[in-house]
């Protein structure tokens, strides 16, 4: 039991590691290349873990922003967050206050994805598996930000190998896989314009925060769903 | 190599980590204070995961040229019917294609 569930967390990550590999080795030489030496590559990656603001934060470093800004960009950027946290916590109750405290630290975009999915299949969500769904995507990504610093004038371009691509391919994917959810296409409808007009017209990362923000609110004035059960005494009403 | 661990840049990297931190924690913290949940606030927490993660595809498709297009379009009709690696690979293969064979 408890085994099978580690197999399954240790395959699930296995295919994130697989995508986020090239990012992690991206993130280490761009970093080196702003001024940041190898522990410190190491240490970011280890502690922040949260890909897309380690590249803005490194970003900001090169061009000696004051500390605070930076901070608080990393802050910005990462604000999705909490709302991932909020939405995680009923799947998470078995777990004590020191498990979850370790299971909020990994949340990072995948994890939070998967973990719906798999509780929404009907599974309870076993600490074993979102643990070895966690380290399967942990080691890689904190090795290859170093293999990363330590190569990274290698690479070179990631057009060449549309390493690009692949982020935004397993982001797609991803919603694809929730489009039996309530409210799915209103919500993917609303995100799509919210993040292209803040990409447009405020810049990146903050499409990010005005997209979400465009997608839950259409959520939350849609019309509510009856109540399981309830369909047969609701009527004028869908 | 640099292999120096500089303190002001090891401490700015330490407070990015625990404001990290906080924003994953946040949430928990919140919720957890509400004695019940209202059907619209649950209504939106449910929107959470599509609605966050078409904002982190959607820019990638809006302004990338004709390869990331076609991509992400074979990739969404693969998706329809195949599981994720599948998907992905079809996806990175198109992109791959447009770019050493058609010069997209």
């Amino acid at each position: 039991m408890n085994r099978q569930e580690i197999v399954e967390g240790l395959k699930g990550g296995a295919v994130v590691a697989l995508s986020s590999s090239p990012f992690a080795v991206l993130f280490g030489a761009v970093a080196v290349d702003n001024g940041l030496s190898l522990p410190e590559v190491a240490l970011m990656s280890a502690t922040v873990y949260a890909g897309a603001s380690q590249l803005v934060g490194i970003e900001l470093f090169g061009q000696h922003v004051a500390a605070w800004l930076i901070v608080l960009s990393i802050f910005a950027v990462n604000f999705r967050h909490v709302l991932y946290s909020a939405a995680l916590t009923r799947y998470l109750t078995h777990f004590t206050l020191a498990q979850k405290l370790l299971a909020f630290f990994v949340l990072i975009d995948p994890q939070f994805a998967e973990t719906v999915r798999r509780a929404e299949s009907g599974k309870t969500i076993m600490l074993e598996w979102y643990l070895a769904f966690a380290a399967t995507i942990y080691v890689p990504w904190l090795t290859f930000s170093i293999v990363g610093a330590a190569f990274g004038a290698m690479i070179g371009d990631p057009r060449v190998w549309a390493i690009d691509v692949l982020l935004p391919l397993y982001f797609l994917g991803i919603v694809v896989g929730f489009r039996r959810k309530p409210n799915f296409y209103p919500v993917v409808a609303a995100s799509f314009i919210g993040s292209v007009l803040g990409y447009q017209f405020v810049g990146s990362p903050w499409h990010v925060s005005i997209g979400a923000a465009f997608g839950v609110l259409v959520a939350a004035l849609m019309p509510l769903s009856p109540p399981p059960g309830a369909k047969t005494a609701k009527a004028g009403h869908s | 190599m640099n292999f120096a661990l500089d303190p002001t840049t090891a401490w700015l990297i330490i407070a990015a980590a625990a404001a990290t931190y906080l924003t994953r924690i946040g949430g928990y913290v919140l919720i957890t204070r509400m004695s019940s949940i209202p059907p619209r606030l649950e209504a939106a927490l449910n929107a959470v995961p599509a609605a966050v993660l078409t904002t982190l595809c959607a820019p990638a498709f809006f302004n990338g040229g004709l390869d990331i297009k076609l991509a992400m379009f074979v990739a969404l009709v693969v998706s329809l019917k195949y599981p994720g690696l599948i998907m992905l690979a079809a996806g990175w293969a198109t992109a791959m294609l447009c770019r050493h064979a058609f010069g997209l």
